[in-house]
């Protein structure tokens, strides 16, 4: 099963690779992570989709949580939650591509925000698999390069993540 | 204003360090300076870092304080981190202090350079870069309460040369608060009191306990619950002497050379209090085999990652041990009703009446299950036994019956051959008055042999109690049992005479052929050179294998017993 998991993180050099250092050394996958300070520059926020059987999400939240830099750990997916990711896809569009792609950068309400006279960039925000599948819905053989910059998430309503 | 050196030095001094075992280097120059100035923590001096690591382990294990030990920068620190990993994986609180290049220099693969840090992170509790001389004291007071609460661990403190140069004020922080970290866990009530019902209820109960009982001290609050509870017990490697090893309610060692009694209690009891002990697969076995048995399993343990990891539990209880013991004592004490379990008793003297520990004597070839039965009588069973890795580790655990929690000092989790020497030292240092003895092989002893050295410069009394197969006795076992006898590269040729060597380090060596002559050899050892290091070169049985045994992969009852009886 895919989880996102949210840790609240000290914002101290070497924070980033403990964590990412625990998941490849227990053989943990992670399928995405993002990671930036928050409000409060003292703090890092990190988002990891990462899947596995209940017995491996358990065991990760609790390695998660004996790291001594983190402070906070929760997997949203276990309740209501948001996720948006940002993904940059440069495709080909010359000849009748070109009204094609704007029609499903349309349907996706994906922006197009760099024009040449054979190309598109598209912006396109949403959840992953919503990415995922602009990216099967359109021609694999004009996609030329696509930046994604992984899962946020957050809980909804009153879950909140704080100190 | 102080230098940063002098900083840490002062650290180690309100932190009541005794003893430092360290190498000094560049990088490590003007820490040593600052030892050099002062008395009051003495340093001792290793040949090997590896063996600074060990031996300061070695005092954190007999002792419960926590284990210093300073090494120079790159090769200084590369070298510590067999020791560091040892630690870790047996949870042993220590701070491990390594010097780095200059600050200015990191990145630039100076001399000496090597990314401390980076290395030691997946071996250690935690690990710290200091980049300014005002954070040392902080630092160390961080590291020094990290490694030491909890579930402890190893705490490597990475401090560049120019930092330790630099100076500023010295205020030693009176405590430490850390928003990521708060090690202090109460039992759930709720859940101590399913507990206690279950294990009022229970009709084939069993106790199994590990490490985390003698870390936390809770060995005492152990005895106690499991005589007035009337249950049988094993402890693990880590936790022998948890529990009186002599009390008819022990029944042994659990898990790959555990005796029948306890692997088949383990397996076939309604209910199992686990404390302090993480299921690991020397001691359950195969763990789908063992989950295939129904029966309740109750575990505290400190750490909550060690619950649920490789074992189902019903009950978990997170918690400090000695907490919920105390806790568990407190609720049964208050119960009136006699627990009947006479029938499992029964069960259980019928496993123990196989006597699976029974082993042949040879007329003209000296038995190791021998020497250390000898080795026990000789030291009323009271001396620290530090041991190495391989099969003279298993004889000893089998066969010397501790009776008191930190007296059995090896490296369980990591499995790391060459610990034996340098746990002594540790151990002897800071145990003046007990007898301290290593038990070893022809193999690992020479892992760690040059410091031979350093225990003579400290006039060390160990004994040294070589099992000398001329194999590497447990890797030959293997090889026999499971690659049809091809002794692939097992055979220890060349050895030294250990018995020169010893007194070519100025120590006694005696040599030991004969089955009449082990109780001589050692009493000669214990009594006539008390206060000296003697080395016991014993000559033992070239094949004799370890039993009783469960195959890696096998399920617990699936014993191999002793052939030949
Ligand atoms: C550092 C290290 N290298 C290799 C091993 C693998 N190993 C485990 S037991 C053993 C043999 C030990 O031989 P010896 O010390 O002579 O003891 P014996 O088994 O003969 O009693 C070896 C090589 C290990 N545990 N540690």
């Amino acid at each position: 099963m895919r989880h996102i998991i949210s840790i609240l993180l000290e914002n101290e050099a070497g924070a980033l690779s403990r964590v990412a250092g625990l998941f490849s050394a227990r053989g943990y996958n992670i399928e995405t992570l993002t990671v930036a300070p928050t409000e409060d520059n003292s703090l890092s926020r990190l988002t990891i989709v990462t899947s596995g059987s209940d017995e491996v999400i358990e065991q990760i939240t609790k390695q998660l949580n004996k790291l001594i830099d983190v402070i906070k750990v929760v997997d949203l997916s276990e309740a209501a939650h948001i996720e948006r990711e940002l993904m940059l896809i440069k495709v080909r569009a010359t000849g009748k591509d070109r009204e094609e792609m704007k029609r499903m950068a349309e349907i996706f309400r994906g922006r197009i925000i760099d024009v040449t006279d054979s190309t598109y960039v598209i912006e396109l925000t949403g959840s992953g698999p919503k990415l995922d599948a602009f990216i099967q819905a359109i021609d694999a053989g004009l996609i030329l390069e696509t930046v994604r910059t992984g899962v946020s998430g957050i809980g909804s309503g009153d879950r909140i993540l704080k100190v | 204003m102080i230098s940063g050196a002098e900083i840490v030095i002062r650290c180690l001094q309100e932190e009541k360090v005794d003893y430092v075992f360290g190498y000094p280097g560049g990088a490590v120059l003007h820490i040593y300076d600052e030892l050099f100035k002062q008395d009051k923590v003495k340093h001792v001096l290793v040949r090997h870092e590896q063996a600074a690591v060990h031996a300061a382990d070695g005092l954190a294990r007999s002792t419960h304080k926590v284990g210093v030990a300073l090494v120079t920068s790159g090769p200084g620190a590369t070298n510590a981190v067999t020791g560091i990993a040892t630690a870790y994986m047996d949870s042993i609180p220590m701070v491990i202090i390594s010097g780095q290049v200059p600050s200015y220099y990191i990145g630039q693969d100076a001399f000496q350079e090597c990314d401390t840090v980076g290395i030691t992170r997946p071996c250690v509790k935690h690990n710290f870069l200091i980049k300014d001389v005002r954070d040392i004291a902080m630092t160390m007071k961080k590291a020094f309460f990290i490694a030491n609460t909890g579930r402890p661990g190893p705490v490597v403190v990475d401090i560049p040369k120019d930092i330790t140069a630099a100076k500023c004020k010295f205020d030693y922080p009176k405590d430490v608060q850390m928003r990521s970290y708060n090690p202090v866990v109460k039992g759930h009530l709720g859940q101590i009191k399913k507990a206690v019902q279950l294990l009022l209820g229970a009709r084939r109960p069993m106790i199994y306990t590990g490490g985390g009982v003698i870390l936390s001290n809770a060995a005492e609050l152990l005895t106690t619950l499991t005589r007035r509870l009337g249950f049988p017990i094993t402890n693990t490697l880590m936790g022998l002497g948890a529990y009186p090893a002599t009390d008819p309610q022990f029944l042994g060692m659990p898990g790959m050379h555990g005796t029948l009694e306890a692997n088949m209690a383990m397996q076939h009891c309604d209910v199992l209090l686990a404390i302090g002990a993480r299921f690991d697969d020397r001691v359950i076995g195969n763990p789908e085999n063992f989950a295939s048995l129904p029966r309740k399993i109750i575990h505290v343990d400190i750490d909550p990652s060690s619950i649920s990891k490789r074992v189902r539990v019903d009950v978990p209880i997170v918690g400090n041990v000695p907490d919920v013991l105390a806790e568990m004592i407190k609720l049964i004490e208050a119960e009136q009703g006699k627990i009947e379990i006479g029938d499992w008793w029964k069960e259980i003297e019928g496993w123990r009446s196989k006597r699976c520990m029974r082993y042949k004597p040879k007329k003209d070839i000296i038995m190791p299950q021998y020497v250390i039965e000898k080795l026990y009588e000789i030291t009323g069973g009271n001396a620290i036994i530090t041991s190495d890795v391989g099969q003279h580790q298993m004889w000893a655990a089998q066969y010397y019956k501790f009776d008191q929690p930190r007296r059995w000092l090896n490296s369980g989790g990591l499995g790391t051959m060459g610990v034996g020497l340098p746990y002594a030292m540790g151990a002897a240092l800071a145990n003046p008055d007990l007898q301290v003895a290593c038990v070893t092989g022809e193999g690992s002893i020479q892992m760690c042999i040059q410091e031979l050295s350093t225990a003579k410069q400290f006039r060390l009394p160990i004994k040294i109690i070589n099992l000398n197969n001329r194999y590497l006795g447990m890797v030959r076992q293997w090889q026999e049992m499971f690659h049809g006898s091809r002794y692939a590269e097992s055979y220890m040729d060349s050895l030294p005479d250990f018995v020169k060597l010893a007194e070519a380090y100025g120590h006694v060596g005696i040599r030991v052929e004969r089955p009449e002559e082990v109780e001589g050899a050692l009493k000669k050892a214990f009594i006539e050179h008390k206060d000296d290091l003697v080395f016991l070169d014993i000559l033992t049985d070239r094949e004799a294998n370890v039993f009783p045994m469960v195959a890696a992969g096998k399920g617990l009852s699936d014993m191999i017993l002793a052939e030949d009886l």
